[in-house]
């Protein structure tokens, strides 16, 4: 089960008819998405892999896991304010029992996770992953 | 009589949708589609005349090697050079200018020298030239294009100096489509004894080339952009050049005698083509060049000319849209931006999803980029089956990304 903020998120996505109203949806969120602090986007938050430039800022709280991340693409942009509903304020442990390709499914929004894309959408879910199990 | 639409026929994969849209393929900078006849040539190529080149005796050896060997004449008829023993095979023009830069500058360049480039070459025919200015201080200098994209010859015979020992540049810009004017750069180079190096990756696709008129030393082409197949090329290289040479790959077919302590060298062109080559590649490139020359380059250039007239004026209608390169002898290769945020990547994925296949990026060109102070675009470069009516469609596709974005 993942965060509400995302459910919400499937529950806007259901009556959506169509690709275009998918990604509109999508390109507003990463619109409305506050902008990762200049100072933040460095070697040490950038993430590889991508062909757009991508940026993931984890922040650890006790046992709970937060980040905030930006692209120079829009629909990169999008895809990290979805990622932000998937993964944000969820506990340590429970980061890597998230299922990303099939709630991504659930958005009709797979065809960014296939591995011929080059988004980097997998690249960030494995720094999502990895970070929150190094900080467990 | 050229039929656009018999043309179209005769590529199966034109008929295929992606996204479940109709497919307008307009990425043939990168690479472009094949012909029935290349795949059937490729197909009998391994199903009935398959056997290792230039070795043993036996019939299969002998089909394959005059199928094989009968492609240096027909790519020799293609740029018009009377001595097919000036063409070399290559694996595409990455291979090709690398073995000029291996064979013939590495031998004959020295710390100081300089290699004049312009700033739209693609990274093939700058990466190799970095290897001599690493490995053996030779100096890179760069000629710039100007606001339209255009190259003036006078500005590269202009950079020649007395250390100066090659230009290296394009016909045709793969990023801009700028057709340069290479004829003249030949031409003054020659009169100061320097040797001009030509990239046709782009040029040889879209328009009729004549070596011997043009004039330089060493000029590449690559099959998998000349509907041939990937891993198929070649390059012209003058006699008086090759001489100049030592052999940059070693191995099989390109020696003559090799014992202990001593190596001699088979004749040129061979002795630049080492081990088993991409035989049924050059085979269906030679399919790929008589399909071209069947169809006629001045008929594909003029059909190319009128969709790049016909796209141009459409895309000047749209005014949130930057075309990138602009100069008066363009060919129909598109590079441009979206006012505002959007990225060549958001620009492109949207195309895909209306079935146009367009290339985001660098294109393979840092320096221009630097030039442009662009971070990458979105390309649409077009082949003689493309149509006006995909114009439109990339057009409205187009439409619906500023729309989403904006």
């Amino acid at each position: 089960m993942a965060q509400a903020a995302f459910e919400e998120l499937v529950e806007d996505f259901e009556f959506l008819e169509d690709w275009e109203d998918r990604y509109r949806t999508v390109i507003d969120l990463g619109k409305d998405m506050e902008p990762l602090p200049e100072a933040l986007r460095v070697p040490a938050t950038k993430v590889d892999g991508c062909a757009s430039q991508v940026w993931l800022h984890p922040q650890i709280d006790g046992n709970t896991f937060h980040f905030k991340g930006d692209s120079d693409a829009m629909i990169v942009r999008g895809l990290i304010a979805v990622l932000i509903r998937l993964y944000d304020g969820l506990p340590l442990s429970e980061v890597g029992a998230v299922d990303a390709r099939a709630e991504f499914g659930r958005l009709g929004l797979t065809d960014h996770l296939s591995a011929q894309r080059s988004n980097g959408l997998r690249a960030m879910i494995e720094r999502i992953r990895q970070t929150a199990a190094e900080a467990a | 009589m050229f039929d656009v639409e018999k043309i179209r026929a005769d590529f199966p994969i034109l008929s295929r949708e992606v996204n479940g849209k109709p497919l307008v393929y307009l990425d043939n900078g990168a690479s472009a589609q094949k012909p029935q006849v290349v795949i059937d040539a490729i197909t009998k190529a391994y199903a009935e005349e398959y056997s290792n080149v230039h070795r043993g005796l036996h019939y299969l050896s002998n089909l394959a090697t005059e199928n094989y060997e009968n492609v240096r004449g027909k790519i020799a008829r293609f740029l018009n050079v009377p001595d097919e023993d000036e063409i070399v095979f290559t694996s595409g023009t990455t291979e090709g200018i690398n073995l000029v830069a291996y064979g013939w500058a590495m031998e004959n360049l020295q710390a100081g020298d300089e290699i004049i480039l312009s700033v739209m070459e693609h990274h093939a025919n700058i990466v190799p030239w970095h290897f001599l200015r690493e490995r053996q201080g030779v100096v890179l200098k760069w000629v710039d294009v100007d606001s339209t994209g255009a190259l003036d010859p006078q500005a590269v015979l202009d950079a020649i100096g007395s250390n100066t020992k090659l230009i290296a540049i394009t016909q045709l810009s793969n990023v801009l489509g700028t057709v340069v004017d290479v004829k003249s750069i030949c031409a003054g180079a020659r009169e100061k004894g320097v040797p001009v190096l030509v990239d046709g990756s782009q040029a040889a696709v879209h328009m009729p080339v004549d070596v011997p008129d043009i004039g330089c030393d060493f000029y590449a082409i690559t099959g998998h952009k000349l509907y041939g197949p990937s891993g198929s090329g070649a390059i012209f290289i003058k006699k008086e050049r090759m001489a100049e040479m030592r052999p940059f790959l070693g191995g099989g077919d390109m020696i003559r005698e090799v014992h202990k302590d001593e190596v001699t060298w088979n004749d040129p062109p061979m002795k630049f083509e080492a081990g088993t080559p991409g035989i049924v590649q050059t085979i269906g490139l030679g399919v790929a060049l008589d399909y071209m020359m069947g169809i006629g380059m001045e008929n594909i250039a003029a059909h190319e000319k009128e969709l790049c007239a016909y796209a141009r004026t459409k895309l000047d209608g749209l005014n949130w849209l930057n075309v990138q390169g602009t100069a008066p002898n363009k060919a129909a290769i598109f590079s441009f931006t979206i006012d505002g945020a959007a990225h060549a990547h958001d620009i492109s994925t949207i195309l895909d999803k209306k079935g146009v296949a367009v290339r985001a990026g660098q294109h393979c060109t840092g320096p221009l980029m630097d030039h442009l102070g662009l971070t990458g675009t979105c390309r649409a470069s077009f082949a003689m089956y493309n149509t006006k009516a995909e114009v439109d469609v990339l057009i409205d596709a187009l439409e619906l990304a500023h729309e989403l974005f904006s």
